[in-house]
């Protein structure tokens, strides 16, 4: 499998903020990729460097093959980018956005640009200024959509979208998928990732601090079980990699390290099991054990 | 508190602490540099004149010249050292702060408004009407600044006390009329450049009224009265100062103010008072070049016709200017001079100039829509298509050269009918005020590129072009008087145009504007190749 992003040691100052800080990133083709990271990690930030609008100050740089800050525009010929805030003309509706943005990135599909329209329950004859956020991210959404490019940048795409629409938009982003595109979306919403995304990266001031794809994540973090016990097992505790025992009245809860499993399933089975749960962890655990590190 | 806490007034007084302090350093900035203005013309005449007899002679000289007339007025007392000193900042300057004052209160409402932080507040513990209260409450007290400190700084440099706060009142009656129209005019539009445009073409109507008034023989005709710049000058500041014309403005005021709170009660925010329609839903535009001609239409078509009409009425008083000079002496004088002739010839080429310097402020304007599209996220859009930074910055400024140029030719041949059809040389008379017009357009283009070059280099900076156009006006009418040295007056690109018809054109001059311009222009596209794209 090729890579259609890579980025090794981007830096971009902005004066003396380091917005960038010496981050990489992969994303491979045909994958959906999220880009995760609270408000500020430098999110908009990495998307608009590796589009060519902001000039990055050191690092290397390789998109679908190009330079972007070089090839600008014959790398956007094969991309289509959503900005994370949507603002449009005041005086131009919105089918007349979505047409232009779609000739000038070569050309649209009536048929699809309807469909989209559609799905998307835009009316597209309103103005901008008229437009809500939601319906805003929508104009470009479906001119994003509906052209017919390999890679699709999307920054945090559904932060104005009702939860319907949301789900028109997963479906959408799963049909890209299935005719090998490529989709790369950053968002702080971790059920969309989760629900969505092949791989993550995960972003904390200006650092890639983890990538992988969701079971790979996993595997670096610990799994909550919790189980009933007919007699007292003794030991459990002094296991490497357990964390956080709780026993009371033949009920147990850890935290258990994923290399450390094999090991307390077998000293759980020694004791008489009755039930036994375990919860892989969510993003959220994920996410919230890499910024409670700093 | 005392005052109730519901109700469209409430936070007023905070709206209007929060506008004072935004407005910290350009407010007391245009103040200062506008007193400072009145007072440094005055003391580098006053010297000029010693003795009546002098002041006298000059004066006559002026009032004789309906070119000058037209521009900034009569001398309404010959003897008077104020009045004779203070000829050029009495309409011009009425017309000057005037300009401030639109952009100053439109920034605070409609400006406001259109961004929808107006609704981040109005959604607070502020009343409906209190932004605009407080808009218009800046106005007084702006203008109320402005006015005594103008009184004080001629005070300072030794006119009389009576003349002085007639003069200052006189400025500030005018920065409040037209700064509450701006309030009103913030309540038609959606957005805020058309509540500027509005307030500008009623400056520019304003001013036009009083120049057409003016001519009259005598006393100014009626037309002056219709004018609030008219007004401040019929004060007579150092000339009888009639206190009385002070009420003029100050019913108009009072008219405009219920005015603009019946309009704000009546619509909703965010909104003007004429609902949106529905657009296309299938665009037409077809790249980059029609997205450019359709944001940029609309201020075309605005300025084309504001330069037909005020060109054609403009020129048709040129005809008339040499009946004003009906003595035998003068009409000697006029002969020495080169004859009638040559009067009209001046006026029709002050009047060219003039407007080639406005057309300058829509260059300016034009390429400055570049930054708009850029701050306001528009440029993302259309950037992270197949369009290059190259190809989106000359559609708009390529758009911009061809507008300019369209606007000083329309102008120039409006002019040019409007005193053929009075002399009875229409075909002519066009075609020599159209090419008069034409050879005003490479200083224009030289503040486009200006303002490209900031764009490229200092993007936030863009609305400093504004402050170089004031500057190179105040060059143009006070840098002689001052005596500057020839390369500062040369810094501004309107003196290098060629004063038409009348006078030999220097091509080199031109093509030099042309090679500069293009030099300029060239380096603020080097400059936008390699910068980020800012917010």
């Amino acid at each position: 499998m090729t890579d259609v992003i890579t980025l090794t040691g981007v830096v971009k100052r902005f004066g003396p903020v380091t917005a960038l800080d010496g981050l990489d990133l992969t994303v491979r083709q045909g994958e959906v990729h999220a880009f995760l990271g609270p408000n500020g990690a430098g999110k908009t930030t990495t998307l608009r460097v590796l589009l060519g609008l902001l000039h990055a100050q050191a690092g290397s740089m390789d998109v679908l093959g190009m330079d972007p800050w070089r090839q600008t525009a014959a790398l956007h010929r094969r991309l289509a980018y959503v900005p994370g805030d949507v603002s449009l003309w005041p005086n131009l509706s919105g089918g007349e956005v979505i047409d232009l943005l779609g000739r000038l990135r070569g050309g649209v599909d009536p048929r699809r640009r309807d469909e989209f329209i559609e799905r998307f329950d835009l009316d597209p004859r309103k103005k901008g200024r008229s437009y809500s956020k939601g319906n805003r991210q929508k104009v470009a959404l479906i001119a994003a959509l509906a052209s017919d490019v390999e890679l699709y940048v999307l920054d945090e795409p559904t932060s104005g979208l009702d939860p319907i629409m949301e789900s028109t938009f997963r479906e959408s982003v799963r049909e890209l998928r299935a005719d090998g595109r490529t989709v790369l979306l950053s968002s702080h919403i971790l059920s969309e990732a989760e629900a969505l995304c092949d791989r993550v990266s995960i972003i904390r001031d200006g650092r890639i601090v983890e990538s992988g794809t969701l079971a790979e994540l996993r595997h670096l973090t610990r799994t909550s079980v919790t189980a009933t016990i007919e007699r007292g097992a003794d030991g459990l505790a002094d296991l490497p990699g357990v964390h956080d025992l709780v026993m009371e009245d033949g009920r147990v809860t850890a935290q258990v390290e994923s290399d450390a499993m094999p090991g307390f399933v077998a000293a759980l089975a020694g004791s008489g099991v009755l039930t036994l749960e375990s919860h892989p962890p969510t993003l959220e655990d994920l996410f919230l054990q890499h910024y409670a590190r700093s | 508190m005392s005052r109730t806490r519901s109700g469209p007034f409430v936070g007023t007084w905070t709206m209007l602490r929060f506008a004072l302090r935004r407005d910290r350093i350009i407010l007391p900035a245009w103040v200062i540099g506008l007193v400072a203005m009145v007072s440094f013309s005055v003391a580098a005449t006053k010297d000029l004149y010693p003795d009546a007899q002098s002041r006298i002679e000059a004066s006559d000289a002026i009032n004789a010249t309906a070119a000058l007339v037209a521009l900034y007025g009569k001398v309404y007392d010959p003897t008077s050292l104020g009045a004779l000193s203070l000829i050029k900042m009495t309409a011009f300057g009425a017309a000057l702060i005037s300009v401030v004052f639109v952009f100053l209160i439109v920034r605070h409402t409609r400006t406001e408004e259109e961004s929808g932080r107006l609704e981040l507040l109005v959604s607070g513990v502020v009343g409906r009407s209190a932004p605009l209260a407080a808009a218009l409450l800046y106005a007084l007290l702006g203008s109320a600044a402005l006015g005594l400190l103008t009184a004080a700084g001629l005070l300072a440099v030794g006119l009389p006390a009576a003349g002085s706060a007639a003069f200052g009142l006189a400025w500030a009656l005018s920065a409040l009329v037209f700064g509450v129209a701006a309030g009103v005019a913030a309540q038609l539009t959606v957005s805020h450049r058309g509540a500027i445009g509005l307030g500008l073409a009623a400056i520019a109507l304003a001013y036009t009224l009083r120049a057409v008034g003016d001519l009259a023989d005598g006393d100014p005709g009626w037309l002056s009265w219709l004018s609030p710049i008219g007004w401040s000058q019929q004060i007579r500041p150092f000339a009888g100062d009639r206190w009385w014309v002070s009420a003029l403005p100050l019913i108009a005021t009072a008219i405009l103010v219920p005015v603009a709170f019946a309009l704000r009660s009546r619509r909703d925010l965010g909104s003007g008072l004429i609902p949106d329609r529905l657009g296309p839903a299938t665009g037409r535009i077809d790249g980059l070049v029609g997205l450019t001609v359709r944001l940029q239409r609309a201020m075309l078509v605005a300025w084309l016709a504001a330069a037909v009409v005020m060109g054609f009425v403009l020129g048709s008083v040129a005809e008339n200017v040499s009946g004003l000079l009906d003595s035998p002496q003068m009409r000697q004088y006029l002969e020495l001079l080169g004859g009638k002739q040559m009067i009209v010839d001046a006026f029709l080429a002050a009047e060219v100039s003039i407007f080639g310097i406005i057309v300058g402020g829509y260059a300016i304007a034009s390429v400055a829509r570049l930054r708009a599209e850029e701050s306001s996220g528009h440029a993302d859009l259309v950037l992270s298509t197949a369009t290059t930074r190259m190809r989106w910055a000359l559609s708009d400024f390529g758009f911009a050269l061809l507008a300019t140029g369209l606007v000083l030719i329309a102008g120039g041949a409006a002019i040019g009918l409007g005193h053929g059809v009075s002399v009875g040389d229409p075909v002519g008379q066009v075609a020599r005020m159209t090419s008069a017009a034409v050879a005003h357009i490479p200083a224009a283009w030289v503040m486009a590129a200006l303002v490209l070059a900031l764009f490229g280099w200092l993007p936030r900076a863009v609305p400093g072009a504004w402050g170089l156009l004031a500057v190179f006006v105040v060059l143009g009418e006070f840098g002689s008087l001052w005596k500057l040295a020839d390369w500062v007056l040369g810094l501004s690109p309107f003196a290098h145009s060629p004063t038409l018809p009348g006078e030999q054109v220097a091509a080199g001059s031109l093509i030099g504007l042309l090679v500069v311009g293009a030099a300029i222009a060239a380096l603020g596209l080097v400059g936008w190749r390699r910068r980020d794209l800012a917010g």
